[in-house]
């Protein structure tokens, strides 16, 4: 099986995607001739024509304004958005539109439609280019969203993605583009052919929106983490020694409660991990689910490690970051609360 | 160097107010069939001064003159005629309705009914409009059920929207009619997706956007101009002037362009008299005709006037003069179309009045059998369990758990 990046394997979705289905189409600002800024989509503009894959104006609720109308006449647009950070001036259309067509009209029109974004930090990206927006979309109904950990899981759900008939906000970490990054930002950078979730098949096949998986069994306490954090859950386990249970949740929206339920109800504890801000970030939902649904299992509180209530610094990036120091940290605490 | 004096801040104003005379000096009027008519292939950069003219047909005597002259067959002049008569009457009937507790919110359409309904006739069956709040004759015009239509105003159980949107947002594929959001601008460039998309399949259908004079002021009119010209969509986009954004008159969104139809990018761009059912048709046909042709788009601005409130939450004596309306100088609709019938020898005071019973008998029967199904605060309504469907194809867990919750 050969092995792939998490921008080949991107590409590759796109590729099967756009191959088996004529509906199917790319563009976005830098998309088309260059193939993305991040070059997910090198190649494509080549092999499936100027009309399927395309260089979009820098306007982003222009590129999700004419991609929703695209998937209301029938076609199946994968946008790209350069990065998360650009995505407001598109939220009106985003949540006002894209989310509510199917709703509004009664199902008359629908909009299965895939915004594809590169999200998070770690590469000195500023303000601007380094934040993690999901809950700004897991908070709107009729969205889903999805965020991949690794190279096999992100083909998958990208094609899922695309045959799902809703609006899906795929969040691509991009500090996983080119490795499995554990937040060990002072390590050399490690490659994924290295990593087992490298191994991607060449042709179609998907990953269940709405099913999280289960990284690393464990007895003392689940770590619910996506994106990035999963690699540093992994990490500081790891260190730390303390038998953690690592959950990567993979979609946000729908959420696999069960998966989480039976974790917490077996671990009794539980800590949220996310490199977004704290305050009504994606892990108050989380944390708040765990206390409905595990209340009488739970032996200590829920903690939650994230990205501190700034913007996200520049020189000072890995003082932000959520890294495995602050969540071996919190792993300690917690084991030890009774 | 002398100390520059102060800047000054400017805030432009309507030319009157409550209390002051209606003023529509300022909107200079071509005499009818006095604008060309250019081949649609026309390069844009040679009718740049058609956008700041306006096309009309109708003469004061209601004879039709000059090149835009349609291609319209008298009968099919009097079912228009008919259509506007139909919108009128359905507001009123429905403005009635609101006002009788019947339903939350009504919007009428008064003074600019000819813009809606001729253009539907100049389009064909399955291109698809993207419609603001106040283009119900495009549903009119094509015969959709008034009762369907009424349905939906009144949020009852035979509401094909089952409950869930605000009167007046219907949506109908079936009949070229997007679904309406009611946040502004977004679906104007969701109609130039729309026509990029029929572009991509080589189908031959096309999109028609609709806006507002207030609304070309968000972004999203910015974004639709430069997509529908960047890749030559096959779109018309239309701007509904119809001089006042709720209380807002149509200079604050203007800025210094001098019309609306000069801002279009390098798209070739008409301006039409909104009130002359025979020049709207005739300008929608020509654009509607390039786009066919694949030669791109085109932006219409319809100058009309919105002799009612903007909708029934407001009273526009508190922010324009009370007998403005009355003074619009191109007229009513209704009446100009009337008058071109009676002096075409096709049409009589009778047969008008004639019409106007029978059009109004058609309403009320459609009234009567939607409120058969209920209306906002009685009779029967959508089910509570509709609330969770649509959200998604299939049900999502947390919904589920959410409508056992509501307990249906």
């Amino acid at each position: 099986m050969p092995r792939m990046t998490m921008i080949e394997a991107i590409r590759s979705a796109l590729d099967v995607s756009m191959a088996r289905n004529d509906d199917v189409v790319v563009y976005g600002e830098d998309v088309g001739f260059f193939g993305g800024v991040f070059r997910c989509t090198q190649g494509l503009q080549q092999k499936y024509g100027v009309s399927r894959c395309f260089d979009a104006p820098i306007s982003e609720s222009g590129i999700v304004g004419t991609a929703i109308g695209m998937a209301a006449y029938g076609l199946r647009p994968c946008i790209e958005i350069q990065f998360a950070d650009y995505m407001y001036p598109a939220y009106d259309q985003i949540v006002s539109e894209a989310a509510r067509l199917r709703y509004r009209s009664a199902g008359d029109f629908t909009c299965p439609l895939v915004i594809r974004m590169p999200t998070g930090g770690g590469i000195f990206g500023g303000q601007t280019h380094s934040q993690s927006p999901e809950a700004l979309f897991t908070h709107v109904s009729g969205l889903k969203t999805v965020v991949p950990s690794n190279p096999y899981d992100a083909k998958g759900l990208l094609i899922a993605a695309i045959e799902d008939p809703d609006p899906v906000i795929f969040l691509e970490p991009k500090r996983l583009y080119n490795g499995p990054f554990d937040g060990h930002h002072d390590r050399p950078v490690t490659a994924w052919a290295r990593h087992e979730l490298s191994e991607v098949p060449e042709g179609h096949y998907t990953t269940p929106l709405g099913k999280a998986v289960t990284r690393r069994a464990g007895e003392a306490v689940t770590i619910l983490a996506y994106g990035t954090m999963v690699h540093v859950a992994l990490a500081a386990v790891e260190e730390t020694g303390v038998d953690a249970e690592v959950i990567d949740l993979r979609t946000l929206l729908p959420l696999d409660l069960e998966t989480i339920v039976a974790s917490v109800a077996k671990t009794g504890r539980c800590i949220v991990l996310h490199e977004a801000t704290l305050t009504s970030g994606f892990g108050a939902e989380l944390t708040a689910l765990v206390q409905e649904h595990c209340f009488y299992h739970l032996e200590a509180p829920v903690m939650r490690v994230t990205g501190w209530d700034t913007p996200y610094p520049h020189a000072q990036e890995w003082d932000y970051f959520p890294g495995p120091a602050r969540l071996g940290q919190a792993l300690r605490d917690i084991v030890e609360t009774r | 160097m002398t100390s520059p004096t102060p800047l000054h801040f400017h805030v432009p104003e309507p030319a009157s107010r409550p209390g002051g005379k209606p003023d529509f000096s300022g909107v200079s009027i071509p005499k009818a069939g006095s604008v060309r008519r250019p081949p649609v292939d026309v390069p844009p950069e040679e009718i740049r001064d058609l956008a700041y003219s306006i096309i009309r047909v109708l003469n004061h005597e209601g004879r039709a003159i000059g090149p835009w002259v349609p291609d319209l067959a008298q009968d099919e002049l009097v079912a228009g005629l008919r259509h506007m008569m139909t919108l009128r009457t359905f507001d009123a009937r429905m403005q009635m309705a609101q006002r009788q507790g019947k339903t939350s919110f009504y919007m009428q359409h008064t003074g600019e009914e000819a813009v809606s309904c001729a253009f539907r006739i100049a389009l064909g069956p399955d291109d698809m409009n993207f419609p603001t709040y106040r283009q119900a004759g495009l549903l009119i015009a094509h015969d959709y059920p008034l009762v369907d239509m009424m349905c939906q105003i009144y949020s009852n159980e035979h509401d094909p929207l089952k409950g869930r949107q605000l009167p007046v947002m219907y949506s109908s594929k079936k009949h070229g009619f997007f679904s309406i959001s009611g946040n502004l601008a977004t679906q104007f460039v969701q109609a130039v997706g729309w026509a990029m998309a029929s572009a991509i399949k080589r189908d031959n259908r096309i999109a028609a956007a609709w806006i507002g004079d207030g609304s070309t002021a968000e972004s999203d009119f910015h974004a639709a101009l430069v997509f529908a010209s960047t890749y030559k969509a096959p779109v018309v986009l239309n701007v509904v002037n119809n001089q006042w954004a709720i209380s807002t008159f149509q200079g604050i969104a203007r800025g210094g362009s001098g019309t609306f139809a000069a801002r279009g990018l390098g798209i070739p761009a008409l301006r039409v008299d909104g009130n002359d059912y025979l020049a709207t048709y005739a300008v929608a046909k020509w654009a509607i005709e390039r786009a066919r042709l694949n030669l791109g788009p085109t932006l219409i601005e319809y100058v009309t006037y919105r002799a009612g409130a903007h909708s029934t939450s407001d009273d526009p004596s508190a922010y324009r003069p009370k007998h403005e309306s009355e003074e619009w100088p191109l007229g009513d609709p209704v009446i100009r179309l009337k008058q071109h019938l009676i002096a075409a020898g096709a049409w009589s005071e009778e047969r008008h009045k004639q019409t106007e019973a029978e059009v109004h008998a058609t309403v009320i029967a459609a009234q009567k059998e939607a409120e058969a199904f209920g209306t906002l605060h009685s009779g029967g309504k959508p089910s509570a369990r509709d609330i969770f469907e649509d959200v998604y194809a299939e049900l999502p867990p947390h919904l589920r758990r959410q409508r056992q919750q509501i307990g249906v």
